[in-house]
């Protein structure tokens, strides 16, 4: 320890501190700036998405129309899925890869950090334009966050080629960030940190950052598409001119399933390196996990298509791509499995990060036993379209990656502010945000099956009781963010004196430098702790 | 500073190809729906050897004309259901009117239920083959000419055909009705 802070003084005489005023946001190179830049922007965008969604729960807390026009509802259904998406959950894993990721394997900085500044501050530029399309004449894009075609293309509003142009702009600060991501990792790990000495949370997203760089692109050329049908003639998807609007949703689908991976397996790496820490046990199955991950990514390619079972595809079809989908449900249960036995016998405490960690894993996996459910492809006739779909897709992303956001930020702000939360807050925000999730989420199970389809205004009069109950769940969940925004504005301005190692049982070098960080840490390679070794 | 450089340059090189690959998959998808006759998507077409029909068994083909969003003509098959044999070349002919007052380009495209049987389905000529201009209130006749394989599995015994029609007057250049105003 003392060697790393001799280290750490010397290096404050070498480099200034931040740059003041907005220069030092605007042109940071520094991957804990840009790390905070993209999740406070995510935040933002949570909230933005968030009141989207608190606006179709309104609309569907009785039938019948009340507050708004269904064509603005479609609006909102398509731009709360796009925020959330490409502007909440992805944003929120990059700004946490980029603030613990250098940290910790040893390095100074991400690989490009020019380019890492490049990569965030595209992305205010991308969703400024995308949100700007609301006020536009036609309204945003209300196709749905999935955009097929030809709703997205032939019937489309005019401001289908902002959307158009936003994709273009988020794909490429996700790219830009993925090859960032790979380059640091593989050229900047500290001397003795070989690849199976990874953290789990770097491993998760080395994987990803592959996926992204495999899918992104072809959203990109789906999106190109669309706007070469739009307003250059051809017809990719036009079955007039010899298109083939199949063809869209199978492409879309390509980059789709593996996006849907983007968005879990970086939650994977947190919730990996939360449980160890306060089950005070070292993760168990460290190899099992890093295959387990590996093949999930591989098979997420090859299962697209259970997304179209129903626009007829051939037997031989449907059932291949049921059966690859079950079988991911072997390495994602090897996860669960491991998890549940880092805990066994571990001496558990249930601070905040922990207990966000924990319904992570009861409720995630409630996603994934829906999700077997929806794989099963004579059932899927019946589900697809459905409120249970969205049931499904909202337990592995809200109390999936979200709670595996909020969990990571709990468990680093010490590091990143010098302060411990305020423990009784942020119970208090869990329990209201665990509870409120589960009264949103888990009637549109049975809503679902009993026959509601998704992305309507207005229903029949027997699905009322439980809209009505998810409606009010939503606002407790909505409303209870806010402590949420508390927590952290409050950590960030003061609070209890955060040691370097800030929780009992973590491991790895982030732990190892004071907090809260240094704005220049490793500026010489670290030694491994013993622990790591 | 060089092993990033390298990477970098791998990664982006990545990045490019899955967009080329992205627009590779239409072309992938045509090949992949000839090979299964996914979507019913017809592709025997031509001229096919006639050889002595299959009498044991008869299959129930039914026309069908669907509009496309929009389009205005009137279409419609001159027969409903014909009964043929595997191996019988039958014809038949749509009907279609354009009773607006401008020209106007169709294309008709096919699609045939159920989709296993699309790749035994011939057709000898079709008014799919080719754009369909009508001058405002022209009526035509549009001929249907084709065979069902013998090779049809003994399981199918009725199959849809089924054309929708689209209207692609704004796409066309003014070529195609250029040249039907000479030919009249």
């Amino acid at each position: 320890m003392s060697t790393l802070d001799t280290t750490l003084h010397a290096d404050a005489h070498e480099h200034h501190g931040p740059a003041k005023g907005m220069g030092r946001w605007l042109f940071t190179t520094n991957h804990k700036d840009i790390g905070s830049m993209y999740l406070w922007f995510s935040l933002l965008m949570f909230f933005v998405g968030g009141c989207m969604a608190l606006m179709i729960r309104a609309e569907l807390f009785q039938p019948g129309l009340q507050l708004i026009e269904p064509g603005f509802f479609n609006q909102m259904t398509t731009m709360h899925g796009l925020i959330m998406v490409f502007g909440a959950v992805m944003p929120a894993f990059v700004g946490l890869a980029n603030w613990m990721v250098p940290m910790m394997i040893g390095a100074p900085d991400m690989a490009l950090p020019r380019m890492n500044n490049w990569s965030f501050w595209i992305l205010p530029f991308a969703f400024a334009m995308l949100i700007s399309t609301l006020f536009m004449e036609g309204g945003a894009p209300n196709f749905g966050w999935t955009f097929y075609a030809p709703l997205s293309t032939t019937y489309a509003p005019p401001s289908v080629t902002y959307f158009i142009f936003a994709i273009h702009m988020m794909g490429i600060s996700s790219i830009m960030g993925a090859i960032n991501i790979i380059a640091t990792i593989l050229n900047m790990r500290a001397p003795g940190m070989t690849m199976m000495k990874l953290p789990l949370f770097c491993w998760t997203w080395l994987i990803t950052a592959f996926l992204l760089i495999a899918v992104m692109p072809v959203l990109a050329g789906v999106v190109t598409m669309m706007l070469m049908d739009i307003h250059f003639g051809t017809s990719f998807f036009d079955a007039g001119g010899g298109g083939d609007p199949v063809l869209f949703q199978h492409v879309f689908w390509f980059f789709g399933h593996p996006e849907v991976y983007i968005m879990i397996l970086p939650a994977f790496g947190i919730i990996s390196q939360i449980i160890p820490t306060f089950a005070r046990k070292r993760l168990f199955g460290y190899a099992s996990m890093v295959y387990a991950t590996a093949s999930i990514a591989v098979l997420s390619f090859l299962v697209w298509a259970h997304h179209m079972f129903t626009v007829g595809i051939p037997l031989a079809g449907e059932l291949f791509f049921m059966y690859a989908t079950m079988l991911i449900a072997v390495p994602t249960g090897v996860k669960v499995f491991n998890w549940v036995a880092t805990m066994f016998r571990g001496s558990m405490t249930f601070e905040t990060p922990m207990l966000f960690a924990l319904a992570f894993v009861v409720l995630f996996t409630i996603g994934g036993f829906s999700g077997l459910m929806l794989a099963i492809a004579p059932v899927d006739f019946q589900y697809h379209d459905t409120y249970f779909v969205v049931a499904h897709f909202h337990y592995v992303l809200v109390p999936g990656a979200i709670f595996s956001i909020m969990a990571g930020v709990y468990y680093w702000l010490p590091k990143w502010t010098g302060h411990m939360l305020d423990e009784r807050m942020g119970k208090l925000h869990f329990w209201l945000s665990f509870i409120g999730v589960n009264i949103t989420f888990f009637p549109m199970h049975f809503i679902g099956l009993a026959g509601m389809p998704r992305r309507i205004p207005d229903y029949a009069l027997q699905f009322a009781d439980f809209n009505m109950v998810a409606s009010i769940g939503a606002f407790l969940f909505g409303l209870s963010q806010l402590i949420f925004l508390w927590n952290v504005i409050a950590c960030v301005r003061g609070g209890r004196k955060a040691e370097a190692r800030a929780w009992e049982g973590a491991e790895g070098l982030e732990w190892e430098i004071p907090s809260p960080a240094p704005y220049h840490t490793f500026a010489t390679p670290p030694q491994l702790p013993e622990s790591l070794r | 500073m060089s092993a990033h450089g390298r990477l970098v340059r791998r990664l982006v090189l990545g990045s490019v190809l899955m967009f080329g690959f992205g627009f590779a998959l239409v072309p992938l998808y045509d090949v992949f729906c000839e090979v299964t006759g996914l979507n019913g998507k017809i592709t025997n077409t031509g001229p096919v050897a006639i050889s002595a029909m299959d009498t044991s068994r008869q299959i129930k083909v039914r026309l069908i004309a669907v509009h496309n969003e929009g389009m205005p003509w009137d279409f419609g098959p001159m027969d409903g259901v014909i009964r043929a044999h595997p191996g019988e070349m039958k014809q038949t002919a749509f009907m279609a009117t354009n009773p607006t007052g401008r020209r106007m380009v169709a294309q008709a495209i096919p699609s045939v239920a159920p989709a296993e049987a699309a790749q035994y389905l011939h057709k000898v000529n079709c008014f799919c083959f080719e754009q369909q201009a009508l001058m405002a209130g022209e009526s035509v006749e549009m001929p249907l000419l084709f065979v069902i394989d013998k090779k049809l599995p003994e399981h199918i015994r009725s199959l849809t055909l089924s054309y929708t029609l689209f209207d692609i007057s704004p796409e066309v250049s003014s070529a195609v009705l250029a040249e039907k105003e000479q030919r009249l």
